[in-house]
């Protein structure tokens, strides 16, 4: 496949950044889109031209590193993959593909495609928790017995990988279906109720002082979530911050 | 940036305000439409008591400044969040396919409200304000003088492009219901998987029926007046 | 230099708790009063740094990654042991340390292990009350699955993705103690050297990989939880950034590296597609058990099928070979790691390979999908089914159990696992060599520690499914807080190191001139054509089977690579500033020094046991040999004088007081 590649290169945060357009060729669709960008990347050092720097660790979906706005969408075209289980196949010869970093207020670009998502970490720290010490001596696991329904549900809303396509897709630049999954996680649980109303005000001031926008239900991050996380856990976060709003 | 606790200040509260308010502006078109229907069936008699019932009655007159507060709120809140939101995102995206993943509607709220304000400003102007404050001509009506709002709303839809203009902005506003009726559920916390589709569903027949009605009334007197 | 384990003295069963008895505390005042350094923010990482920063220690953590929660422990997928015996099927501490000593092919340190077998139950119940959604059944209780070479039902799991949910419990903790102020995290910082003073661990020098800055950071302990060196064949179930600097750097400062040669090969990955490749994808080892593997029983169906002029559901049963079921009876598709990718490999190298490449094997559902299918239609009550309706019935089941692995297979190949077999081929996943550490989990340099796979101890030649997990989280959570501060509690009286010493300027001087070293090259040729370059040779020589004429040839082209490398490398821009090419040089260049002194280590082991094997050492029908009278130790490599090549061999000896040596056989 030869396809044209329009990429956002930015030097640095201060640098305003363009769009330069890279043709490749010789694409297999087996590759991956980011091994397509390593190809590319091996022919820019040869070339003597600096390479694009893009996040990306594991390449298997899990770690949430990677992280490109590719053709309008947040890991791209396909659904339920990140941008690292994009393959090339997804195109077609000829094809151009525009390549932008996450666009956040909250999410500063770092460099060309790679942008700063310490924001999720602060939100985490303001109440993402249990408040339980290592001990060794805490309750049996079975001591409490969880629904099998809502141990379940708590899985699917704790297998956010905080990679922030949902930020990047929201119109709004909205962290709430991150926040939310925490929120949902650990509000589910027997052991996170305890401190649930406490948690869900930390980290929501938290989500508000990061400068994400607000939630308007378009619904787009749940469609480009990589996991399908969904948009029930902003429903929960909803419903839990209003009880907690109205009785602590 | 709002950053306080509680049921103020923070992005969520302004959230539940933008919801609450919205759904009470819902029930008030229902009222409101029942008010309008007599208008396409002609009873000027009907229209003209309702009408002076809805400017003179206590109860109502409260309730409509709660109603005057409700948009004002949802007005202001609206603007504040759709603000911050822009805000959220300095830098655009240079290629940006919303389509992928969002309806129109729910892409396009705040231009679809800001519309929608417009045009109830207009409205407000023609018939609300000539009604508390203009000089509108009166009849007889069981013995009694009544302002003749249904004379000045039958003249006013005569001309063309005001019916057309009435036709748009109720299409506008069944987009911003599309979405909105909906999403304030979702806003409150309310989602569950056997009632969200009732509620999106009963969303889905608001948005179409309430201005779809709202919007034959006009047109209907339109087309009487060409008749005539 | 005397190898000392420092294990405690009595039976192995209070070895442990005779030693939290009598350890030495640190005082709460005392430990404001002392820095530790956690190197790395995987399971052991995390759960170390939440750990002492709650004891009241004051951390430093450092991960590579933009945060900590992007380390690799987070895509493990099976699940994690406990000896908690919920099923009542005779599990106890003792099977599973039995357990893990016999996977291990009888080279892991007893005590070690007991400990770990001893401390698994408190990690589930950790795990619980920290939030961690681990599957449970209609009663509300955990649920349990099985996993390869045991006989109970012991490991608890989250569905395919255990380690992401273990590890988010961890990045949670330890983010409620970064919030609190007692953990200071530096995320996008990579340790490139250990500062040691008077001959003691006493800080690091860390690189910004966004300012590109060298950074000096001091503290009475270093924890390194740095994860394995998988990377070094370039293609292996590993993250990208996976890599071993830390372990090289402390390695190079004297710390003893045990078993550098001992890798697990898993049998169930995705087959390389091309040159491209950058990483391999493992499909859960649970698939064994439904999944039947073969290759075709006659090399010109083979070739046929490689050429794509015959489809592997157009050849007759009597024309397959199902090559496990054929040698290992007794076990079939379900024998340990180590077994099943050599059986692979051993079919591949006489021709019998099924993709383009000749690399792969099938993995195929077609007979459990019949199965199920035949096992729906009665529970449904259909009496003479279609064989349509049992295929549409047997794939819906086979979709229940392994739904989101067909998926991924699918997105990755574009081909229908559901309808044609599966293509399999092992790939490196985990290395059970690594620093080598005492009873305490310190290596030979004091005060520098090692925890979960950076360590060498707990694994012997094999590791066994699920018990990754529960090494980085026992190393972590429970064995740490104790050993670390049985060697703080003879520093509260040292103070604040300074970072103005020789020590760390030279050690700073020294990580300036590598990283320069590199840009002044101003080769021809990208890091990663270098990477994969050692990645081959190590693959062909070091990986599955090993032989002395391999390994030797292997060292000689390892270090002409390494001198290729220095001279011809090409690494773009500056020190200053973000720079992925010299990072990744730096890591590439600790990898080719280490390849080296692990096929050293492979050629110096005089037998086969566990992932190790060496094709000299087998049996008449192509079983491991393993030399017990000669090899029952711990091989552990002393560096010396800046080459791999004249590292020193010391041996711990292994002392089986608990467990009888046997032959592992699967027959």
């Amino acid at each position: 496949m030869n396809l044209t590649l329009q990429i956002w290169r930015q030097n640095g945060p201060q640098d305003a950044g363009r769009t330069v357009t890279y043709p490749v060729s010789n694409v297999s669709p087996d590759m991956s889109f980011l091994e397509m960008i390593d190809e590319l990347n091996i022919d820019l050092i040869k070339k003597g031209e600096e390479p694009i720097a893009f996040d990306h660790d594991c390449r298997e979906g899990i770690c949430g590193m990677c992280s490109m706005f590719i053709n309008g969408e947040a890991h791209g075209p396909d659904r339920g993959v990140t941008t690292c289980q994009l393959h090339m196949r997804t195109f077609k010869d000829g094809d151009t593909i525009t390549v932008e970093p996450w666009r956040a207020k909250a999410f500063p670009v770092i460099k060309d495609l790679m942008v700063d998502r310490s924001a999720f970490d602060r939100v985490i720290q303001a109440g993402g928790y249990i408040s339980v010490n290592t001990s060794g001596n805490t309750l049996d696991a079975n001591a409490i017995l969880v629904p099998k329904a809502d141990a379940d549900a708590a899985f699917d809303a704790a297998t956010c990988i905080g990679c922030g396509a949902c930020v990047a897709t929201c119109k709004n630049a909205s962290a709430m279906l991150f926040v939310s999954a925490k929120v949902s996680q650990l509000a589910l649980l027997p052991q996170g109720k305890v401190e649930a109303a406490e948690r869900v005000q930390n980290m929501v001031r938290q989500m508000d002082l990061e400068g994400f926008g607000n939630c308007t239900n378009t619904g787009a991050c749940e469609v480009e979530c990589p996991k399908g996380i969904s948009l029930e856990n902003i429903a929960r976060m909803n419903r839990e911050f209003l009880s907690a709003s109205l009785t602590h | 940036m709002a950053t306080g606790k509680g049921l103020f200040g923070s992005s969520l509260a302004r959230k539940y305000w933008m919801a609450l308010t919205g759904l009470f502006l819902c029930s008030f078109l229902v009222i409101h439409l029942l008010g309008n229907l007599p208008l396409m069936t002609g009873d000027h008699e009907a229209f003209n008591i309702y009408a002076r019932f809805m400017t003179t009655f206590p109860v109502i007159k409260a309730v409509s400044y709660l109603l005057y507060a409700s948009i004002l709120l949802h007005t202001v809140d609206g603007l504040m969040l759709t603000r911050q939101n822009s805000a959220a995102r300095p830098v655009k995206y240079a290629n940006y396919n919303g389509a992928a993943n969002a309806s129109w509607a729910s892409r396009n709220m705040a231009l679809l409200g800001t519309f929608t304000l417009v045009f109830l400003i207009v409205h407000l102007k023609s018939f609300w304000f000539e009604m508390h404050f203009g000089n509108v001509p009166t009849v007889l009506i069981e013995g009694e003088e009544v302002k003749d709002l249904y004379t000045l709303t039958v003249t006013s839809f005569a001309q063309w492009w005001y019916t057309a203009f009435y036709v748009f902005a109720m299409a506008m506003l069944g987009f911003h219901l599309w979405h909105g009726f909906s999403s304030a559920f979702q806003t409150l916390g309310i989602n569950h998987p056997t009632y969200t589709p009732i509620i999106k569903g009963i969303g889905a027949f608001f948005a179409l029926v309430i201005p779809g009605v709202f919007a034959l009334i006009p047109i209907v007197i339109y087309l009487n007046s060409l008749a005539a | 230099m005397k190898l000392d384990a420092r294990i405690p003295e009595g039976p192995i069963a209070d070895k442990w708790t005779e030693y939290k008895g009598h350890v030495p505390l640190v005082s709460p005042a005392n430990k404001r009063r002392i820095d530790v350094i956690v190197v790395g923010t995987g399971l052991a990482g995390s759960s170390a740094a939440a750990s002492l920063a709650e004891l009241g220690y004051n951390v430093k953590a450092f991960c590579f990654q933009d945060s900590p929660r992007r380390a690799h422990s987070i895509a493990a997928q099976g699940g994690i042991n406990a000896a908690k015996n919920y099923q009542n099927d005779g599990d106890s501490v003792f099977r599973l340390f039995y357990d893990t000593v016999k996977g291990g092919d009888y080279r892991s340190r007893e005590a070690n292990v007991h400990r770990l077998a001893e401390v698994s139950t408190s990690i589930i119940d950790q795990c619980v009350a920290q939030g961690v959604p681990f599957a449970r059944d209609y009663g509300g209780q955990l649920d349990n699955r099985s996993f390869g070479g045991v006989q109970v039902s012991r490991t608890f799991y989250a569905k395919g993705q255990t380690g992401q949910q273990l590890l988010l419990g961890a990045y949670s903790a330890l983010s409620r103690q970064i919030a609190n102020g007692r953990v200071k995290m530096y995320h996008r910082h990579e340790m490139v050297d250990v500062v040691t003073v008077d001959g003691k661990a006493r800080g690091i020098i860390a690189k910004n990989i966004v300012t590109g800055k060298l950074e000096r950071h001091s503290a009475h302990a270093v924890l390194l939880c740095t994860g394995g060196y998988g990377n070094v064949f370039f293609l292996s179930t590993n993250a990208m950034g996976s890599n071993v600097t830390a372990a090289w750097r402390a390695h190079k400062k004297g710390a003893f590296f045990g078993n550098p040669c001992f890798t697990q090969i898993h049998p169930t990955c995705i087959p390389v597609s091309g040159e491209h490749q950058s990483k391999l994808t493992l499909m859960s080892e649970s698939l064994r058990n439904d999944g039947r593997i073969w290759v075709p029983l006659h090399k010109e169906d083979a070739q046929a099928i490689r050429e794509g002029r015959l489809k592997a559901t157009d050849l007759p049963e009597e024309k397959r070979d199902y090559y496990l079921e054929r040698r290992y009876p007794a076990f079939g598709n379900l024998v340990p790691r180590d077994v099943a990718s050599r059986a692979a490999k051993e079919r591949c190298d006489e021709g019998h390979g099924v993709n383009a490449t000749g690399e792969a094997v099938y993995l195929d559902f077609a007979s459990a999908i019949e199965r199920y299918g035949k096992e729906q239609a009665n529970l449904k009550g259909l009496h003479n089914p279609t064989q349509e309706q049992i295929i549409d019935l047997g794939t819906q089941a086979v979709e229940a159990k392994y739904g989101n692995l067909f998926q991924m297979y699918e997105k990755i190949t574009d081909d229908n696992p559901y309808r044609t077999p599966m293509m399999i081929y092992p790939a490196v996943h985990y290395t059970m060599g690594g620093l080598w550490v005492d009873y305490n989990l310190m290596t030979t340099v004091p005060g520098l520690f090692a925890l979960g796979e950076a360590n060498f101890s707990d694994h012997g030649a094999n590791r066994l499914g699920a018990s990754a997990l529960m090494q980085g989280l026992a190393d972590g959570y429970f064995v740490a807080p104790y050993t670390v501060g049985d060697y703080l509690s003879n520093d509260i009286r040292t103070g604040t190191i300074p970072t103005d010493s020789p020590e760390f300027d030279a050690a700073e001087k020294a990580a300036e001139e590598r990283q320069q070293a590199f840009l002044d090259a101003k080769g021809t040729t990208p890091v990663d054509v270098f990477h994969r370059k050692l990645g081959k040779i190590m693959w062909d020589e070091c990986g599955m089977a090993r032989s002395a004429e391999g390994l030797k040839k292997a060292i000689a082209d390892i270090r002409a690579l390494r001198e290729e490398f220095y001279k011809d490398v090409r690494v773009p821009g500056q020190r200053e500033g973000l720079n992925i090419e010299l990072d990744k040089a730096a890591r590439v260049a600790d990898f080719m020094e280490l390849g080296e002194l692990m096929c050293l280590d492979a050629l110096t082991r005089e037998e086969s046991c566990g992932g190790h094997f060496r094709t000299e050492y087998q049996s008449e029908d192509g079983e491991a040999l393993r030399d017990d009278a000669k090899f029952t130790h711990v091989a552990v490599w002393e560096h010396q004088d800046g080459d791999p090549g004249k590292s020193v061999r010391h041996q711990e000896e292994l002392n089986y007081e608990n467990v009888k040596l046997i032959t592992r056989s699967y027959k």
